[in-house]
């Protein structure tokens, strides 16, 4: 076969898109955020149902649980954290390597949950920044697939170029994107 | 076929001086050790010559105002004649500490390490006496009645926190048997409700 094609070929043109290196990096980023499942109570059952058939995370690129906190994206508090557990809780969120995220699923994570006692962490964000709070308790898998979509979009708003070290030849080329570092402000809460 | 009652009474012909009568309410035998010194020497003597090779439980009680204060019992069976024996003994405050039975059934070790925990009674000669359910560290004994139900503050650095907990008008109690759902669901109530 002769490979003298010139101009328009719809073979290869056709299938080119243009975009920007941030925003290809950031749709390569949201559709595989792995999980670091910390599972601490009776959500943790339904992540676990979350993982699996019935309602398949993997559709969303979130199916690889990884139980080792440096090859985790988004760690998944699931259940009631005691003040014993916060220490370890904590040791692994800052063992995970940057970009990281947090999901406090379900109520006990969020907010203590019906355990006001002495005992128990009043909410995981006293020691970890949460990116998406889950409702519930425990919260149905469709909520969490939901805190999964919500943090997508907001991980989808997140810069990459502009958030590494700038060179000096892209220094021009990122200061010319002020609406990435208003994205970039945390939305949890 | 040896009954409970049969057997507390041969436990108390054996230690007649330091043990009550027996004492049955609804199928149940209690026998109350007035002196907790010789708590292992009676468990040994239920164990060994009684039968009672199982240690079904064994808790820490507060009678927070009572004199003395704290209780331990000792829920103990025989899995080879299915009979059940409910010891019980008390220790003064000030005290604090009996011998342990971990030397008699080594179950008793996780359970003597929880009464110390929650209350913090001590039991001499236990093998490993630490703290199980909270840290290493925490300065209270959480389930006295004198502690508060939120918690305290305390802080070990490196280990763990803890902040008293917002109780926003709780704690919230259901009302067991309440005609309705408003009845029945848990709301902040004065004890006399």
């Amino acid at each position: 076969m002769k490979s003298t094609e010139f101009g328009y070929n719809s073979k290869i043109e056709g299938d080119v898109v243009f975009t920007r290196v941030d925003a290809a990096l950031a749709w390569f980023r949201e559709n595989s955020l792995w999980p670091m499942p910390m599972g601490l109570a009776c959500c943790a059952i339904e992540l676990m149902a979350a993982g699996a058939s019935r309602f398949d995370i993997s559709r969303f690129g979130a199916e690889v649980m990884r139980f080792s906190p440096r090859q985790s994206d988004v760690m998944i508090v699931a259940g009631t954290v005691t003040y014993k557990m916060a220490g370890a809780v904590r040791r692994i969120y800052e063992q995970m390597a940057e970009p990281k995220w947090v999901i406090a699923m379900g109520a006990c994570a969020s907010t203590g949950g019906m355990y006001r006692s002495y005992a128990v962490l009043q909410g995981v964000d006293k020691i970890v920044p949460v990116d998406i709070y889950v409702a519930g308790c425990p919260p149905r898998p469709e909520a969490l697939l939901d805190a999964l979509i919500k943090l997508q979009k907001k991980v989808s708003r997140q810069p990459v170029v502009a958030g590494l070290t700038i060179t000096a030849a892209m220094k021009g080329a990122s200061a010319k994107r002020p609406e990435d570092a208003v994205a970039a402000t945390p939305v949890g809460g | 076929m040896a009954t409970a009652l049969a057997l507390a009474g041969q436990l108390r012909q054996q230690f007649e001086a330091c043990l009550s009568a027996p004492v049955e309410f609804r199928g149940e035998v209690t026998l109350a050790v007035t002196d907790a010194e010789r708590i292992t020497e009676i468990c040994a003597y239920a164990k060994q010559v009684l039968g009672f090779d199982y240690l079904v439980d064994l808790s820490g009680i507060d009678q927070y105002g009572d004199d003395p204060r704290w209780a331990v019992v000792y829920e103990i069976a025989g899995l080879a004649h299915g009979c059940h024996l409910r010891l019980r003994t008390q220790v003064s405050e000030e005290k604090s500490e009996l011998p342990t039975v971990s030397s008699v059934w080594r179950g008793a070790n996780w359970h003597e390490r929880e009464a110390y925990d929650m209350l913090g009674i001590r039991f001499r000669g236990h093998p490993d006496l630490r703290r199980i359910l909270m840290w290493e560290g925490y300065p209270y004994f959480p389930l006295r009645k004198d502690f508060p139900l939120a918690g305290k503050s305390s802080d070990v650095p490196e280990v763990a926190f803890t902040h008293p907990a917002p109780l926003e008008g709780g704690p919230f109690v259901t009302v067991a048997g309440g005609s309705d759902t408003i009845e029945r669901e848990p709301r902040a109530r004065s004890p006399r409700e």
